[in-house]
């Protein structure tokens, strides 16, 4: 008879308390949460783009679909999540895309600086060739 | 050198983190004004329904929502994993089939406009 195993390996309690323990790991929660926004938002729009396939009436359906207020309350979190990931993915640039000139580093500032000019820019094309204003 | 899928997986997320940082803000704009009742010209049907019968609009749309999904995947992946969610290859399996499912159901309704 083989002897009674008792090797216990200690394994680690992950709990979510963590998230709380400084404001650091809360604003880095909320930068990960807004994978749910960008994705369900994405998602809606796969459905819109099968509405669209369907005709005029399914997508005129689903335009008035998205003004239930739910919809609306999903709208303003997911523009609200998804402008906080633009702010710290380009926050983020200068460490991904170190950019030498000579003997300098250029300043993490104008690298930041030229990827949110370049998203303000691209947003006020689509806003307009959309025709929203 | 060891083999890895790492760059696989990490190449469409840094491709559509950066996507989504620059486009999708703007665009749940316009379809905020749609759900606020004042759409934007180019949510109209007849519009929308010309420009995504466009072969360059379809690739467009096509390779949007793959990279979309695919980052927002991989992000749902990590987090899952820092909540205490140990369980990673059924995790990853399932997002990354989520995105590939939506981008699939994209390019056979993009095929019917």
């Amino acid at each position: 008879m083989a002897e009674e195993v008792t090797r216990k390996p200690y394994e680690r309690v992950m709990t979510m308390r963590w998230i709380l323990r400084h404001p650091r790991y809360l604003r880095y929660m909320v930068r990960e949460f807004s994978c749910l926004f960008i994705g369900g938002w994405t998602l809606l729009m796969v459905w819109g783009l099968t509405q669209l396939a369907e005709g005029p009436a399914a997508w005129a359906a689903f335009l008035e679909c998205l003004k239930s207020p739910a919809s609306i309350a999903f709208h303003v979190l997911a523009l609200g999540f998804a402008a906080y990931h633009s702010v710290t993915w380009f926050n983020l640039t200068p460490k991904a895309l170190p950019l030498q000139l000579g003997e300098h580093f250029v300043p993490d500032g104008v690298i930041a600086g030229a990827h949110f000019g370049a998203w303000a820019a691209l947003s006020l094309a689509i806003l307009s060739l959309a025709g929203a204003f | 050198m060891a083999i890895s899928n790492k760059p696989i997986v990490w190449g469409p997320f840094a491709a559509g983190g950066t996507l989504t940082a620059f486009l999708t803000p703007a665009l749940i704009l316009l379809t905020l004004l749609a759900a606020l009742g004042h759409a934007p010209d180019l949510l109209a049907y007849e519009r929308l329904h010309a420009l995504s019968g466009h072969w360059l609009a379809k690739l467009a749309v096509a390779g949007v929502v793959f990279l979309s999904l695919w980052s927002a995947a991989h992000r749902l992946r990590i987090t899952c994993y820092d909540l205490g969610v140990r369980a990673d290859t059924v995790v990853a399996t399932i997002v990354y089939a989520g995105a590939l499912g939506g981008t699939g159901v994209t390019v056979l309704y993009l095929a019917r406009i």
